[in-house]
Protein backbone atom coordinates (compact mmCIF):
# COMPACT_ATOMS: atom_id res chain seq x y z
CA UNK A 1 0.00 0.00 0.00
CA UNK A 2 1.34 3.43 -0.87
CA UNK A 3 1.87 5.64 2.16
CA UNK A 4 -0.42 8.67 2.48
CA UNK A 5 1.28 11.66 0.93
CA UNK A 6 0.85 15.44 0.64
CA UNK A 7 0.47 15.07 -3.12
CA UNK A 8 -1.65 13.12 -5.56
CA UNK A 9 -2.31 12.59 -9.24
CA UNK A 10 -4.78 14.88 -10.93
CA UNK A 11 -6.03 14.97 -14.51
CA UNK A 12 -4.65 17.96 -16.39
CA UNK A 13 -7.88 18.39 -18.32
CA UNK A 14 -10.90 17.17 -16.30
CA UNK A 15 -9.23 17.67 -12.87
CA UNK A 16 -10.32 14.24 -11.58
CA UNK A 17 -8.12 13.17 -8.65
CA UNK A 18 -6.63 9.67 -8.77
CA UNK A 19 -4.68 9.41 -5.51
CA UNK A 20 -1.26 7.82 -5.92
CA UNK A 21 -0.97 4.83 -8.22
CA UNK A 22 1.14 3.75 -11.19
CA UNK A 23 -0.94 5.24 -14.02
CA UNK A 24 0.03 7.95 -16.47
CA UNK A 25 -3.26 9.11 -17.93
CA UNK A 26 -6.74 9.87 -16.68
CA UNK A 27 -8.79 6.68 -16.77
CA UNK A 28 -11.82 8.76 -17.69
CA UNK A 29 -10.58 11.08 -20.43
CA UNK A 30 -7.06 9.76 -21.32
CA UNK A 31 -5.45 13.17 -20.67
CA UNK A 32 -2.12 13.20 -18.80
CA UNK A 33 -1.98 13.09 -15.03
CA UNK A 34 0.01 15.66 -13.16
CA UNK A 35 1.22 15.58 -9.55
CA UNK A 36 -0.62 18.21 -7.48
CA UNK A 37 0.77 19.30 -4.11
CA UNK A 38 -0.59 20.85 -0.99
CA UNK A 39 1.21 24.21 -1.12
CA UNK A 40 0.44 24.94 2.54
CA UNK A 41 2.31 21.83 3.70
CA UNK A 42 5.31 22.73 1.54
CA UNK A 43 5.37 26.36 2.67
CA UNK A 44 5.83 25.34 6.30
CA UNK A 45 8.79 23.09 5.59
CA UNK A 46 10.88 24.95 3.07
CA UNK A 47 12.78 28.24 2.90
CA UNK A 48 15.85 29.51 1.06
CA UNK A 49 17.83 29.18 4.27
CA UNK A 50 16.66 25.63 4.95
CA UNK A 51 17.55 24.58 1.39
CA UNK A 52 20.98 26.23 1.61
CA UNK A 53 21.90 23.96 4.54
CA UNK A 54 21.16 20.77 2.64
CA UNK A 55 23.54 18.64 0.51
CA UNK A 56 24.08 19.89 -3.03
CA UNK A 57 21.92 17.43 -4.94
CA UNK A 58 18.34 17.41 -6.17
CA UNK A 59 17.01 15.96 -2.90
CA UNK A 60 17.45 19.42 -1.38
CA UNK A 61 14.07 20.18 -3.01
CA UNK A 62 12.45 17.02 -1.62
CA UNK A 63 9.25 18.74 -0.44
CA UNK A 64 8.63 19.78 -4.05
CA UNK A 65 8.97 16.23 -5.35
CA UNK A 66 6.51 13.32 -5.11
CA UNK A 67 8.58 11.13 -2.77
CA UNK A 68 7.30 8.42 -0.45
CA UNK A 69 7.35 9.25 3.25
CA UNK A 70 10.67 8.36 4.92
CA UNK A 71 12.32 8.05 1.54
CA UNK A 72 16.10 7.66 1.89
CA UNK A 73 18.58 7.73 -0.95
CA UNK A 74 22.33 7.46 -1.26
CA UNK A 75 22.40 8.79 -4.81
CA UNK A 76 23.53 12.43 -5.02
CA UNK A 77 21.81 13.16 -8.34
CA UNK A 78 21.64 16.63 -9.87
CA UNK A 79 22.83 20.05 -8.77
CA UNK A 80 24.91 20.38 -11.90
CA UNK A 81 26.96 23.53 -12.60
CA UNK A 82 25.33 26.71 -13.89
CA UNK A 83 28.15 28.59 -15.54
CA UNK A 84 28.37 32.07 -16.99
CA UNK A 85 29.15 31.53 -20.66
CA UNK A 86 31.09 34.64 -21.65
CA UNK A 87 32.94 33.05 -24.55
CA UNK A 88 29.84 31.61 -26.18
CA UNK A 89 28.01 34.81 -25.23
CA UNK A 90 30.50 36.83 -27.23
CA UNK A 91 29.91 34.62 -30.28
CA UNK A 92 26.12 34.90 -29.96
CA UNK A 93 26.24 38.62 -29.01
CA UNK A 94 24.84 38.02 -25.53
CA UNK A 95 25.97 39.86 -22.42
CA UNK A 96 24.31 37.55 -19.90
CA UNK A 97 24.37 33.95 -21.09
CA UNK A 98 24.47 30.89 -18.83
CA UNK A 99 24.84 27.17 -19.44
CA UNK A 100 23.03 24.71 -17.19
CA UNK A 101 25.37 21.79 -17.66
CA UNK A 102 23.60 18.46 -17.22
CA UNK A 103 26.27 16.86 -19.43
CA UNK A 104 27.89 16.11 -16.05
CA UNK A 105 24.80 14.98 -14.16
CA UNK A 106 25.41 12.09 -11.77
CA UNK A 107 25.46 9.14 -12.31
CA UNK A 108 24.94 8.66 -16.06
CA UNK A 109 25.76 12.07 -17.57
CA UNK A 110 22.39 13.36 -18.70
CA UNK A 111 19.37 15.16 -17.23
CA UNK A 112 17.52 11.84 -17.33
CA UNK A 113 19.22 10.95 -14.04
CA UNK A 114 16.86 13.43 -12.40
CA UNK A 115 13.62 11.89 -13.65
CA UNK A 116 14.77 8.36 -12.99
CA UNK A 117 15.77 9.20 -9.41
CA UNK A 118 12.18 10.25 -8.65
CA UNK A 119 10.58 7.44 -10.70
CA UNK A 120 12.56 4.72 -8.91
CA UNK A 121 11.58 6.11 -5.51
CA UNK A 122 7.96 5.48 -6.53
CA UNK A 123 8.78 2.16 -8.25
CA UNK A 124 9.96 0.87 -4.86
CA UNK A 125 6.92 2.37 -3.15
CA UNK A 126 4.55 0.58 -5.54
CA UNK A 127 6.44 -2.70 -5.14
CA UNK A 128 7.82 -3.13 -8.66
CA UNK A 129 10.80 -5.49 -8.99
CA UNK A 130 11.50 -4.88 -12.67
CA UNK A 131 11.93 -1.35 -13.97
CA UNK A 132 11.81 -0.43 -17.62
CA UNK A 133 11.49 2.36 -20.17
CA UNK A 134 11.30 3.22 -23.83
CA UNK A 135 14.41 5.23 -24.54
CA UNK A 136 16.37 7.13 -27.15
CA UNK A 137 19.50 6.29 -25.14
CA UNK A 138 20.06 8.59 -22.19
CA UNK A 139 17.05 7.35 -20.30
CA UNK A 140 18.15 3.73 -20.76
CA UNK A 141 21.56 4.67 -19.33
CA UNK A 142 19.97 6.37 -16.33
CA UNK A 143 17.51 3.55 -15.61
CA UNK A 144 20.24 0.90 -15.93
CA UNK A 145 22.69 2.75 -13.68
CA UNK A 146 20.25 3.64 -10.92
CA UNK A 147 18.52 0.23 -11.04
CA UNK A 148 21.91 -1.40 -10.46
CA UNK A 149 22.59 0.82 -7.46
CA UNK A 150 19.07 0.48 -6.02
CA UNK A 151 18.66 -3.26 -6.52
CA UNK A 152 16.02 -3.39 -9.27
CA UNK A 153 16.13 -5.60 -12.32
CA UNK A 154 16.17 -3.42 -15.44
CA UNK A 155 14.91 -4.27 -18.91
CA UNK A 156 14.87 -1.36 -21.36
CA UNK A 157 13.65 -0.86 -24.92
CA UNK A 158 15.47 1.16 -27.59
CA UNK A 159 15.30 1.75 -31.35
CA UNK A 160 17.83 -0.54 -33.04
CA UNK A 161 19.88 2.28 -34.59
CA UNK A 162 21.09 4.00 -31.39
CA UNK A 163 24.66 5.19 -30.93
CA UNK A 164 26.95 2.33 -29.77
CA UNK A 165 28.05 4.29 -26.67
CA UNK A 166 24.46 4.52 -25.48
CA UNK A 167 23.91 0.80 -25.97
CA UNK A 168 27.15 -0.09 -24.17
CA UNK A 169 26.38 2.49 -21.49
CA UNK A 170 23.23 0.52 -20.67
CA UNK A 171 24.60 -3.01 -20.91
CA UNK A 172 27.57 -2.30 -18.64
CA UNK A 173 25.23 -1.99 -15.64
CA UNK A 174 23.84 -5.47 -16.24
CA UNK A 175 20.54 -4.25 -17.68
CA UNK A 176 18.71 -6.25 -20.30
CA UNK A 177 18.39 -4.21 -23.47
CA UNK A 178 15.75 -5.01 -26.08
CA UNK A 179 16.48 -3.49 -29.50
CA UNK A 180 13.38 -2.83 -31.57
CA UNK A 181 13.42 -2.78 -35.36
CA UNK A 182 11.71 0.58 -35.68
CA UNK A 183 11.96 4.19 -34.56
CA UNK A 184 11.35 5.55 -31.06
CA UNK A 185 7.64 6.01 -31.68
CA UNK A 186 7.35 2.29 -32.47
CA UNK A 187 9.30 1.46 -29.30
CA UNK A 188 7.10 3.72 -27.26
CA UNK A 189 3.86 2.24 -28.56
CA UNK A 190 5.13 -1.26 -27.82
CA UNK A 191 6.05 -0.21 -24.26
CA UNK A 192 2.53 1.16 -23.71
CA UNK A 193 1.17 -2.22 -24.74
CA UNK A 194 3.64 -4.12 -22.53
CA UNK A 195 2.90 -1.87 -19.55
CA UNK A 196 -0.80 -2.58 -20.12
CA UNK A 197 -0.10 -6.29 -19.68
CA UNK A 198 2.95 -6.86 -17.48
CA UNK A 199 3.40 -5.56 -13.91
CA UNK A 200 6.62 -3.67 -14.61
CA UNK A 201 7.54 -0.19 -13.51
CA UNK A 202 7.96 1.69 -16.77
CA UNK A 203 9.43 4.99 -15.66
CA UNK A 204 8.01 6.88 -18.64
CA UNK A 205 4.76 4.97 -19.02
CA UNK A 206 2.95 3.98 -15.82
CA UNK A 207 5.31 5.94 -13.51
CA UNK A 208 5.40 8.91 -15.87
CA UNK A 209 3.65 11.55 -13.73
CA UNK A 210 6.19 11.00 -10.93
CA UNK A 211 9.12 10.66 -13.30
CA UNK A 212 8.30 13.92 -15.07
CA UNK A 213 8.37 15.83 -11.78
CA UNK A 214 12.11 15.12 -11.54
CA UNK A 215 12.61 17.53 -14.46
CA UNK A 216 11.45 20.40 -12.26
CA UNK A 217 14.75 20.23 -10.39
CA UNK A 218 16.47 21.79 -13.43
CA UNK A 219 14.29 24.85 -12.86
CA UNK A 220 14.80 24.96 -9.07
CA UNK A 221 18.57 24.76 -9.52
CA UNK A 222 18.67 27.48 -12.18
CA UNK A 223 16.75 29.81 -9.87
CA UNK A 224 18.85 29.02 -6.80
CA UNK A 225 22.14 29.23 -8.71
CA UNK A 226 21.16 32.64 -10.11
CA UNK A 227 20.82 33.79 -6.50
CA UNK A 228 17.12 32.96 -6.12
CA UNK A 229 15.91 34.84 -9.13
CA UNK A 230 14.40 33.76 -12.41
CA UNK A 231 16.12 34.30 -15.76
CA UNK A 232 14.52 36.28 -18.58
CA UNK A 233 14.72 33.35 -21.00
CA UNK A 234 15.48 29.65 -21.08
CA UNK A 235 16.29 27.62 -24.16
CA UNK A 236 15.35 23.98 -23.79
CA UNK A 237 15.75 21.00 -26.12
CA UNK A 238 12.49 19.20 -26.90
CA UNK A 239 11.92 15.52 -27.58
CA UNK A 240 8.69 14.45 -25.86
CA UNK A 241 8.27 18.07 -24.75
CA UNK A 242 8.00 17.40 -21.03
CA UNK A 243 11.16 19.16 -19.77
CA UNK A 244 10.20 22.64 -20.96
CA UNK A 245 6.76 22.38 -19.30
CA UNK A 246 8.32 21.18 -16.04
CA UNK A 247 10.86 24.01 -15.88
CA UNK A 248 7.90 26.36 -16.30
CA UNK A 249 6.08 24.53 -13.48
CA UNK A 250 9.18 24.79 -11.26
CA UNK A 251 9.43 28.55 -11.77
CA UNK A 252 5.71 28.96 -11.04
CA UNK A 253 5.98 26.94 -7.83
CA UNK A 254 8.99 28.89 -6.59
CA UNK A 255 7.14 32.15 -7.14
CA UNK A 256 3.99 30.83 -5.44
CA UNK A 257 6.05 29.76 -2.42
CA UNK A 258 7.71 33.16 -2.26
CA UNK A 259 11.19 31.71 -2.86
CA UNK A 260 11.70 33.93 -5.91
CA UNK A 261 10.05 37.09 -7.15
CA UNK A 262 7.37 36.28 -9.72
CA UNK A 263 8.44 37.12 -13.24
CA UNK A 264 7.34 36.22 -16.74
CA UNK A 265 10.05 34.04 -18.21
CA UNK A 266 10.11 33.39 -21.94
CA UNK A 267 10.45 29.75 -22.92
CA UNK A 268 12.26 28.84 -26.12
CA UNK A 269 12.18 25.30 -27.51
CA UNK A 270 14.86 23.67 -29.65
CA UNK A 271 14.39 20.74 -32.00
CA UNK A 272 16.32 19.08 -34.79
CA UNK A 273 15.17 20.12 -38.26
CA UNK A 274 14.79 16.42 -39.10
CA UNK A 275 12.38 15.93 -36.20
CA UNK A 276 10.56 19.14 -35.43
CA UNK A 277 6.85 18.49 -34.77
CA UNK A 278 6.73 20.91 -31.84
CA UNK A 279 8.78 23.76 -33.32
CA UNK A 280 6.78 23.46 -36.55
CA UNK A 281 3.56 23.89 -34.56
CA UNK A 282 4.98 26.86 -32.63
CA UNK A 283 6.08 28.57 -35.85
CA UNK A 284 2.51 28.17 -37.12
CA UNK A 285 1.22 29.71 -33.88
CA UNK A 286 -0.54 26.45 -33.00
CA UNK A 287 -0.66 23.86 -30.21
CA UNK A 288 -1.75 21.13 -32.60
CA UNK A 289 1.05 18.66 -33.26
CA UNK A 290 1.38 16.83 -36.57
CA UNK A 291 3.58 13.76 -36.07
CA UNK A 292 6.75 13.36 -38.16
CA UNK A 293 9.09 10.55 -39.16
CA UNK A 294 12.41 11.46 -37.54
CA UNK A 295 15.54 11.80 -39.65
CA UNK A 296 18.30 13.48 -37.64
CA UNK A 297 21.65 12.78 -36.03
CA UNK A 298 20.13 14.09 -32.77
CA UNK A 299 18.76 10.66 -31.94
CA UNK A 300 18.09 11.52 -28.32
CA UNK A 301 15.52 14.06 -29.55
CA UNK A 302 14.10 11.87 -32.33
CA UNK A 303 10.52 11.59 -31.14
CA UNK A 304 8.14 12.21 -34.01
CA UNK A 305 4.98 11.91 -31.94
CA UNK A 306 5.74 13.82 -28.72
CA UNK A 307 3.44 13.00 -25.79
CA UNK A 308 3.72 16.50 -24.30
CA UNK A 309 3.98 18.35 -27.60
CA UNK A 310 0.63 20.05 -27.11
CA UNK A 311 1.61 21.34 -23.66
CA UNK A 312 5.13 22.30 -24.75
CA UNK A 313 3.79 24.43 -27.61
CA UNK A 314 1.24 25.96 -25.26
CA UNK A 315 3.94 26.81 -22.69
CA UNK A 316 6.14 28.44 -25.33
CA UNK A 317 3.40 30.44 -27.05
CA UNK A 318 1.85 31.47 -23.74
CA UNK A 319 5.19 32.83 -22.51
CA UNK A 320 5.91 34.95 -25.58
CA UNK A 321 8.77 32.64 -26.51
CA UNK A 322 9.49 30.84 -29.75
CA UNK A 323 10.96 27.63 -31.14
CA UNK A 324 13.78 27.02 -33.57
CA UNK A 325 15.39 23.97 -35.14
CA UNK A 326 18.93 22.97 -36.12
CA UNK A 327 19.94 20.97 -39.18
CA UNK A 328 22.52 18.17 -38.90
CA UNK A 329 25.46 20.37 -40.05
CA UNK A 330 24.30 23.15 -37.70
CA UNK A 331 24.19 20.65 -34.82
CA UNK A 332 27.80 19.59 -35.43
CA UNK A 333 28.94 23.23 -35.76
CA UNK A 334 27.19 24.11 -32.52
CA UNK A 335 28.75 21.17 -30.65
CA UNK A 336 32.22 22.40 -31.62
CA UNK A 337 31.31 26.03 -30.93
CA UNK A 338 30.29 25.18 -27.34
CA UNK A 339 33.39 23.02 -26.86
CA UNK A 340 35.76 25.67 -28.21
CA UNK A 341 34.21 28.61 -26.34
CA UNK A 342 33.25 27.03 -23.01
CA UNK A 343 35.14 23.76 -22.75
CA UNK A 344 31.90 21.80 -22.59
CA UNK A 345 31.46 18.76 -24.82
CA UNK A 346 27.77 18.13 -25.33
CA UNK A 347 25.94 15.48 -27.29
CA UNK A 348 23.89 16.16 -30.40
CA UNK A 349 20.90 17.40 -28.35
CA UNK A 350 23.15 20.11 -26.90
CA UNK A 351 24.17 21.00 -30.44
CA UNK A 352 20.49 21.40 -31.27
CA UNK A 353 20.05 23.77 -28.32
CA UNK A 354 23.10 25.91 -29.02
CA UNK A 355 22.28 25.98 -32.74
CA UNK A 356 18.72 27.09 -32.03
CA UNK A 357 19.92 29.72 -29.54
CA UNK A 358 22.26 31.12 -32.17
CA UNK A 359 19.27 31.64 -34.50
CA UNK A 360 17.10 33.13 -31.76
CA UNK A 361 19.77 35.76 -30.98
CA UNK A 362 20.28 36.49 -34.68
CA UNK A 363 16.51 36.96 -35.11
CA UNK A 364 16.41 39.36 -32.15
CA UNK A 365 13.92 37.14 -30.33
CA UNK A 366 16.42 36.91 -27.47
CA UNK A 367 18.05 40.24 -26.67
CA UNK A 368 21.72 40.60 -25.69
CA UNK A 369 21.12 42.19 -22.29
CA UNK A 370 18.59 39.59 -21.12
CA UNK A 371 19.67 36.83 -18.75
CA UNK A 372 19.34 33.64 -20.75
CA UNK A 373 19.99 30.04 -19.72
CA UNK A 374 20.72 27.29 -22.24
CA UNK A 375 19.88 23.81 -20.96
CA UNK A 376 22.56 21.36 -21.99
CA UNK A 377 21.10 17.96 -21.24
CA UNK A 378 23.62 15.36 -22.38
CA UNK A 379 27.30 14.46 -22.78
CA UNK A 380 29.27 14.52 -26.03
CA UNK A 381 31.19 11.34 -25.24
CA UNK A 382 27.99 9.39 -25.88
CA UNK A 383 27.56 10.64 -29.46
CA UNK A 384 31.10 10.88 -30.81
CA UNK A 385 29.93 9.27 -34.07
CA UNK A 386 28.29 12.60 -34.96
CA UNK A 387 31.79 14.10 -35.20
CA UNK A 388 33.31 11.27 -37.24
CA UNK A 389 35.57 12.74 -39.93
CA UNK A 390 35.37 16.22 -38.45
CA UNK A 391 38.96 16.19 -37.15
CA UNK A 392 42.15 14.93 -38.71
CA UNK A 393 44.28 12.39 -36.91
CA UNK A 394 47.88 13.20 -37.82
CA UNK A 395 50.58 10.68 -38.60
CA UNK A 396 52.66 10.01 -35.45
CA UNK A 397 56.12 11.59 -35.32
CA UNK A 398 59.27 10.01 -33.86
CA UNK A 399 60.01 10.89 -30.17
CA UNK A 400 62.87 13.18 -31.20
CA UNK A 401 63.19 16.92 -30.65
CA UNK A 402 64.32 17.43 -34.24
CA UNK A 403 61.20 15.68 -35.49
CA UNK A 404 59.04 17.93 -33.33
CA UNK A 405 60.83 21.08 -34.58
CA UNK A 406 60.11 19.94 -38.07
CA UNK A 407 56.49 19.26 -37.13
CA UNK A 408 56.24 22.71 -35.55
CA UNK A 409 57.53 24.33 -38.68
CA UNK A 410 55.17 22.34 -40.86
CA UNK A 411 51.93 22.33 -38.83
CA UNK A 412 51.81 25.03 -36.22
CA UNK A 413 53.67 27.93 -37.76
CA UNK A 414 52.14 27.68 -41.19
CA UNK A 415 48.58 26.96 -40.01
CA UNK A 416 47.01 28.57 -36.93
CA UNK A 417 45.60 26.24 -34.27
CA UNK A 418 41.91 25.39 -34.53
CA UNK A 419 39.37 27.43 -32.64
CA UNK A 420 40.73 30.86 -33.49
CA UNK A 421 39.26 31.12 -36.91
CA UNK A 422 35.57 31.37 -36.18
CA UNK B 1 -14.95 -6.87 -44.57
CA UNK B 2 -13.92 -6.63 -40.95
CA UNK B 3 -10.71 -5.58 -39.18
CA UNK B 4 -9.45 -6.61 -35.75
CA UNK B 5 -9.44 -3.73 -33.23
CA UNK B 6 -7.34 -4.03 -30.10
CA UNK B 7 -8.71 -2.12 -27.10
CA UNK B 8 -6.52 -0.86 -24.23
CA UNK B 9 -7.32 -1.85 -20.64
CA UNK B 10 -8.49 1.65 -19.73
CA UNK B 11 -11.33 1.38 -22.29
CA UNK B 12 -12.44 -2.10 -21.34
CA UNK B 13 -14.80 -0.96 -18.64
CA UNK B 14 -16.84 0.47 -21.51
CA UNK B 15 -16.56 -2.69 -23.64
CA UNK B 16 -17.80 -5.28 -21.13
CA UNK B 17 -14.16 -6.25 -20.60
CA UNK B 18 -13.59 -6.99 -24.28
CA UNK B 19 -9.93 -6.51 -25.31
CA UNK B 20 -10.37 -7.14 -29.00
CA UNK B 21 -13.24 -6.70 -31.35
CA UNK B 22 -13.83 -7.66 -34.96
CA UNK B 23 -15.24 -4.59 -36.54
CA UNK B 24 -16.96 -4.36 -39.92
CA UNK B 25 -15.39 -1.26 -41.46
CA UNK B 26 -13.55 -0.13 -44.58
CA UNK B 27 -12.08 3.05 -43.10
CA UNK B 28 -11.45 4.80 -39.80
CA UNK B 29 -14.76 6.68 -39.67
CA UNK B 30 -16.75 3.51 -40.22
CA UNK B 31 -14.67 1.77 -37.59
CA UNK B 32 -15.34 4.48 -35.02
CA UNK B 33 -19.06 4.51 -35.93
CA UNK B 34 -19.19 0.74 -35.42
CA UNK B 35 -17.36 0.92 -32.08
CA UNK B 36 -19.63 3.70 -30.87
CA UNK B 37 -22.82 1.92 -31.80
CA UNK B 38 -21.67 -1.37 -30.24
CA UNK B 39 -20.29 0.35 -27.09
CA UNK B 40 -22.17 3.65 -26.59
CA UNK B 41 -20.24 4.46 -23.38
CA UNK B 42 -17.03 4.55 -25.39
CA UNK B 43 -18.34 7.33 -27.62
CA UNK B 44 -17.13 10.41 -25.72
CA UNK B 45 -13.63 8.91 -25.46
CA UNK B 46 -13.02 8.39 -29.15
CA UNK B 47 -13.89 11.64 -30.93
CA UNK B 48 -14.35 15.25 -29.93
CA UNK B 49 -17.36 17.45 -30.76
CA UNK B 50 -15.91 18.17 -34.22
CA UNK B 51 -15.60 14.45 -34.93
CA UNK B 52 -11.80 14.50 -34.66
CA UNK B 53 -9.94 11.68 -32.91
CA UNK B 54 -9.27 12.78 -29.34
CA UNK B 55 -5.88 14.38 -28.71
CA UNK B 56 -4.79 11.79 -26.17
CA UNK B 57 -5.66 8.73 -28.24
CA UNK B 58 -3.44 7.30 -30.97
CA UNK B 59 -4.75 4.96 -33.64
CA UNK B 60 -2.40 2.58 -35.40
CA UNK B 61 -3.02 0.42 -38.44
CA UNK B 62 -0.59 -2.46 -38.16
CA UNK B 63 2.65 -0.58 -37.23
CA UNK B 64 1.72 2.81 -38.65
CA UNK B 65 0.12 5.82 -37.00
CA UNK B 66 -3.06 6.38 -39.03
CA UNK B 67 -2.18 10.08 -39.38
CA UNK B 68 0.64 9.05 -41.73
CA UNK B 69 -1.77 6.99 -43.85
CA UNK B 70 -4.32 9.76 -44.27
CA UNK B 71 -7.90 10.12 -43.07
CA UNK B 72 -9.26 8.37 -46.16
CA UNK B 73 -7.08 5.29 -45.75
CA UNK B 74 -8.97 2.18 -46.91
CA UNK B 75 -8.46 -0.84 -44.69
CA UNK B 76 -7.11 -4.02 -46.22
CA UNK B 77 -8.24 -7.49 -45.24
CA UNK B 78 -6.24 -8.59 -42.21
CA UNK B 79 -5.36 -5.07 -41.02
CA UNK B 80 -4.96 -4.81 -37.27
CA UNK B 81 -6.11 -1.57 -35.69
CA UNK B 82 -4.74 -0.69 -32.25
CA UNK B 83 -5.99 2.06 -29.96
CA UNK B 84 -3.23 3.32 -27.64
CA UNK B 85 -3.30 6.15 -25.08
CA UNK B 86 -0.84 8.79 -26.31
CA UNK B 87 0.58 9.80 -22.95
CA UNK B 88 3.78 7.81 -22.73
CA UNK B 89 7.46 8.21 -23.39
CA UNK B 90 9.83 11.11 -23.78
Amino acid sequence: MPTPAPYELKCRECQTAWGNQPISFCQKCFAPLEVAYDANVIRQKISRDEIAHRPTNLWRYKELLPLPEHFETSLPVGFTPLIKASGLGEQLHSKSLYIKNDAVCFPSLSFKDRVVAVALAQARNFGFEIVSCSSTGNLANAVAAQAARSGFKACVFIPADLEPAKVLGTQVYGAKIVRIAGNYDHVNRLCSQIADKHPWGFVNVNLRPYYAEGSKTVGYEIAEQLGWRLPDNVVVPMAGGSLITKIAKAFRELAELGLVEAKSVKFFGAQATGCSPISTAVKAGSNEIEPQKPNTIARSLAIGNPADGFYAAKTILGSGGWAEDSSDPEIVDAITLLAETEGIFTETAGGVTVGAARKLYAQGRIRPEETTVLCITGNGLKTTDALAGRFEVNEPIPPKLAAFEEYLERELVSAPAGGQTR
Amino acid sequence: MSVAVSIPTAFRRHTEGLGSFDCPATNLNELLDALESRFPELKPHLRDEQGKIRRFLNVYVNDEDIRFLGADYKFNPGDEVTLVPSIAGG
